[in-house]
């Protein structure tokens, strides 16, 4: 284990320093000389060298070692001078000084030979960096470097870390740093560590602990299979609560691009084929203005919700007076003239953006996910689309009950002629309507563009399942979508680990037609005379 | 006056003549081009007829072929595979093209392939593929699978020390044929049943929760563990995506793709897949003269300095040259000398190399390991110390072990089996 090498020799050097007196600078003859080296040596030679490089004492050494890591130390080919690479994007790239950190402008690329390193070495200049965070003041940084030492920990190190504990302050660093000395132990066959790691949920942990059940000594064996069955117990609550979470992330998926059809389809009873690309609209609506906000792709994506549904909605108010009006009443040609439209507006973005896909940057704030444990974690981007779809369902509720264009929309579905010998002016309800549901579609698209690809083909991926989730839930009802996308989603999940993705498409397919069959107005039918026509 | 007359009718009919033979050797020749240029494969398929046009002007500029200016024609099947064939019959029949450049997609290249085997057409083939097939009238310049995965695994096997293997794919023919190559190799280096995991997905496959979920349990063992992705086209974003959401890091399981280029690449955010692999026979960052002026070109063609080159691409540029280089050889655009001469034309590949055309209408190709950058480039990490010659028939499969391919005369047989020494032997069980 190299790791384990290098991890040790730069603790023991730490304590070494700090023992004795403060950081000197190496010259820059004597970085240049080690840098050299690092750029020359072969793979496994390197391993040696980025150890050299931490223990040298330079102060610039952690900025080299992230630099390597992120693959932006280099050196020109032309002066042999090492540089950082600022931005890399281009043909032409900024790049800094190495050693004095001046900024020496652009560069062409062709001249940059960037210090190779692979997986091996990036995990381990990781290593040593997280070492070195094991004392720095900041306790978030501690806690993820005494994270990153489970399973990691041999004899040497084993020291450092029981010395670590004793000055350690912060309980949750403590209790990491405990685990990863206790994984160790019971590598060693130290009975007592057992029960530190009975209950974790740390894969480490568990590996040691499987190593121990099977070893010879029995005693701990028999501990060990007893440790391992809490946990697998534990480890099954936390699979089931994964599993029940998957499924209301694309439970929610489907509930956003169905609820816009909701409207069109489910209120107004317009087979719209092109409610897919309106979807379609709002991603590249939010591609769009990443574009416009360079830098900020935060703010551009927060300032998409609204210009996705303005988009989108423009778009459907177009289609509802140039199609959809003409052919009222005649379900067949709506639906063919509006596949028409679909098959138009994808083939106008391929010609005016490009046939190729656009890449949508997830912002910082979405990435990665929330750890509830070492178990379960829950995907940031996903927690957040399942919390949009609610906020555009709780509004949509609220529109179409609360409000007098939410009465207007009922009253014309449920009876046109009488709605409008009312005086309600059944043109613009529906002109209106129309709007919403697009507008709807362009949100969900401003939603996709962060778990899926945004480009023209898009929206055929969701019109299916749209018009699925619209059916099942009940046409014309909007908690019937709710309900039926939910649990749509919940069954996709538990079905796909032993069915496979393929199959559990199939089964859930098959088991909705079954389900009409048998109740043909879906889970939550209307009821009354309008539901009758 | 009637002699008169008849030296007039004989003058005029002999200058015509000269006119006609004039006008035939100016007769440009026609190069089909067979790409998508809408629906899903649209993304990638439409930038390699963009290359072939490319490279036809440049062959044009330099004087054409055999005095001949190239005529391109563009056809659009649209993603849409029957019509892959009636388009190619189109160019065969209608516009009597010499050369067709095209497909990407295997079931396309399968529904194809009779069209040109009936109207002895050509065709240059330039998407890594299963293998598992030889046809007299195809020339594949793509990798075939001891081209690219095989050796992809051995690097995974013998530098990474990799002991568990996720095998995802695509729910197609390649990924599903080049799997099952791959789990026989792995069976037979020693590795478990239950150390192999394969788990295939749909076309545009996006939610990859539970899938990631359980690859990232089955990496929890305590072995490295690598995942081999035949997941074709723009699944692979939201796969990636999901992999680093949930915290997989190409340092604890490395993920090789056979299907992630350049080109895909530039459609992701590439941060979360800094350190996953992918192997190919060309990267755009490898470097080489012939690759610095092959990217001048792309980019003043295409005029966007962002445009990035990639492997089929490579493989067209190959095809290309090969193809001009027999034509000057056999003197003539005819399919049959063409098809003759080709063999064994040598011609420089964008990496530095060589590549020969086999006598199993495959080339030899260098196999490249390389990392993802955060600037949607690829660097080298490993290479095959020379050149690879593509395999038709793979030596894993039970059904085409024995199974050869030779295009030359005397053998002029895409099957030929070595242990019954007979043509047409066992191809369809080894195709299914």
């Amino acid at each position: 284990m190299s790791i384990l090498r290098s991890l040790t020799s730069l603790l023991l050097f730490l304590a070494l320093t700090v023992s004795s007196v403060a950081h000197a600078q190496t010259s820059d003859s004597e970085a240049t000389a080690l840098l050299q080296a690092l750029a020359d040596s072969s793979y496994a030679q390197k391993e040696q060298i980025i150890s050299d490089i931490a223990s040298s004492g330079d102060e610039r050494a952690r900025t080299w070692l992230e630099a390597y890591a992120d693959g932006k130390l280099s050196q020109t080919k032309d002066t042999g001078q090492f540089v950082i690479v600022l931005t890399n994007r281009g043909r032409d790239w900024t790049v800094a000084d190495a050693l004095s950190g001046e900024e020496l402008g652009e560069m062409s690329r062709r001249n940059i030979d960037k210090l190779r390193i692979n997986n091996a070495l990036r995990k381990e200049v990781e290593g040593l960096l997280s070492v070195i965070d094991l004392t720095v003041d900041n306790a978030d940084t501690r806690l993820a470097a005494a994270r990153a030492l489970k399973g990691e920990v041999d004899a040497v190190l084993a020291e450092q870390v029981v010395s670590l504990l004793t000055t350690e302050g912060d309980s949750d660093v403590r209790a990491a740093l405990e685990e990863a000395l206790a994984i160790h132990r019971v590598e060693q066959g130290d009975l007592a560590a057992v029960a530190v790691l009975s209950g974790s949920l740390n894969a480490q942990a568990r590996v040691a602990l499987n190593n121990a059940a099977q070893g010879d000594n029995p005693e701990l064996a028999a501990a060990a299979s007893k440790a391992l069955e809490s946990i697998e117990t534990k480890l099954k609550l936390n699979s089931a609560a994964e599993t029940l979470y998957f499924g209301l992330s694309l439970g929610s998926v489907l509930v956003l691009a169905a609820i816009g059809l909701a409207i069109t389809f489910g209120v107004m009873g317009v087979i719209n084929m092109a409610h897919g690309e309106l979807i379609m609209l709002g991603a590249y609506t939010t591609w769009g203005m990443q574009q416009l906000l360079p830098g900020q792709p935060g703010l551009a994506l927060i300032l998409s919700i609204p210009a996705g549904f303005l988009v989108a909605a423009l778009a459907g108010i177009a289609i509802e007076r140039t199609v959809i009006q003409h052919l009222k009443g005649r379900p067949l040609e709506t639906l063919l003239a509006t596949f028409g439209v679909s098959l138009i507006l994808q083939q106008l973005v391929r010609t005016v953006i490009s046939p190729l896909n656009r890449s949508v940057v997830t912002p910082d704030w979405m990435s990665g996910s929330l750890m509830i444990n070492e178990a379960l974690s829950l995907t940031l981007n996903r927690l957040y689309v399942i919390g949009f779809a609610l906020v555009v369902f709780a509004g949509l509720m609220l529109i179409m009950r609360k409000t007098r264009l939410g009465l207007e929309v009922r009253a014309v579905t449920q009876n046109r002629a009488m709605a409008r010998s009312m005086g309600i002016k059944a043109t613009k309800v529906d002109i209106l309507t129309f709007g919403l549901g697009s507008g709807v579609a362009g949100l969900a698209g401003v939603a996709l563009s962060q778990i899926t690809n945004v480009g023209p083909n898009l929206g055929q991926s969701y019109i299916i399942d749209s018009f699925m989730v619209v059916v099942f839930g009940g046409v014309g009802n909007l908690w019937g979508t709710l309900v039926a996308g939910l649990s749509l989603g919940t069954i996709n999940q538990i079905l796909e680990p032993w069915a496979g993705a393929v199959l559990a498409k199939i089964v859930v397919l098959v088991f909705i037609i079954l389900f009409i069959q048998k109740r043909p107005r879906g889970l939550f039918p209307q009821k009354g005379r309008a539901a009758e026509g | 006056m009637t002699i008169k007359k008849h030296v007039k009718t004989g003058l005029s009919a002999l200058a015509l003549s000269i006119s006609l033979n004039a006008l035939a050797a100016d007769d440009p020749i026609k190069v089909g081009i067979l790409h998508s240029l809408s629906g899903t494969m649209a993304i990638s398929e439409s930038t390699l007829k963009d290359t072939m046009l490319m490279l036809i002007e440049q062959q044009n500029e330099a004087g054409g072929v055999l005095g001949r200016q190239l005529e391109p024609v563009v056809v659009d099947p649209a993603s849409n595979w029957p019509l892959f064939a009636e388009k190619a019959r189109e160019l065969l029949e209608k516009e009597e093209v010499d050369v067709i450049f095209g497909n990407w997609t295997s079931v396309s290249r399968k529904s194809v392939l009779p069209v040109v085997e009936e109207l002895n057409g050509l065709l240059f083939y330039p998407v890594q593929y299963e293998g598992e097939e030889s046809s007299e009238n195809v020339f594949y310049t793509g990798a075939a699978p001891n081209q690219q995965a095989i050796p992809a695994v051995d690097y995974l096997m013998n530098e990474l020390g990799v002991e568990r293997w996720v095998l995802a794919g695509t729910d197609y023919v390649y990924p599903r044929t080049t799997n099952k190559i791959l789990e026989t190799y792995l069976r037979d280096h020693g590795v478990a049943e239950e150390d192999i995991m394969i788990n295939y997905t749909p076309f545009g496959h996006s939610n990859w929760q539970s899938i990631v979920a359980d690859i990232k349990k089955f990496g929890s063992e305590g072995q490295k563990t690598a995942v081999v992705s035949t997941i074709n086209g723009d699944a692979n974003v939201p796969f990636y995506r999901e992999l680093g959401n949930q915290g997989i890091d190409a340092a604890d399981i490395p993920v090789v793709a056979f299907s992630v280029g350049e080109q895909e690449l530039s459609g992701i955010d590439t941060a979360p897949l800094v350190g996953h692999l992918a192997a190919w026979n060309y990267f755009m960052s490898v470097e080489s003269d012939a690759n610095y002026e092959f990217i001048d070109a792309w980019t003043a063609y295409t005029g966007n300095e962002d445009a990035v080159t990639n492997d089929p691409m490579e493989a067209h540029f190959i095809g290309f040259n090969m193809w001009v280089d027999a034509v000057e050889k056999a003197g003539t655009a005819d399919v049959d000398a063409v098809k003759d001469a080709i063999i064994g034309v040598t011609v420089p590949n964008l990496t530095g190399g060589y590549a020969t055309m086999m006598p199993n209408h495959h080339i030899t190709k260098p196999v490249l390991i390389g990392e993802i950058q955060d600037n949607g480039q690829f660097e080298v990490v490993w290479e095959t110390p020379s050149t690879v010659a593509g395999d038709a028939w793979s030596d894993f499969l039970p059904g085409s072990k024995d199974l050869i391919s030779d295009w030359r005369k005397p053998l002029e047989c895409g099957n030929y089996n070595v242990a019954t020494h007979s043509c047409g032997g066992a191809a369809d069980e080894a195709a299914e």
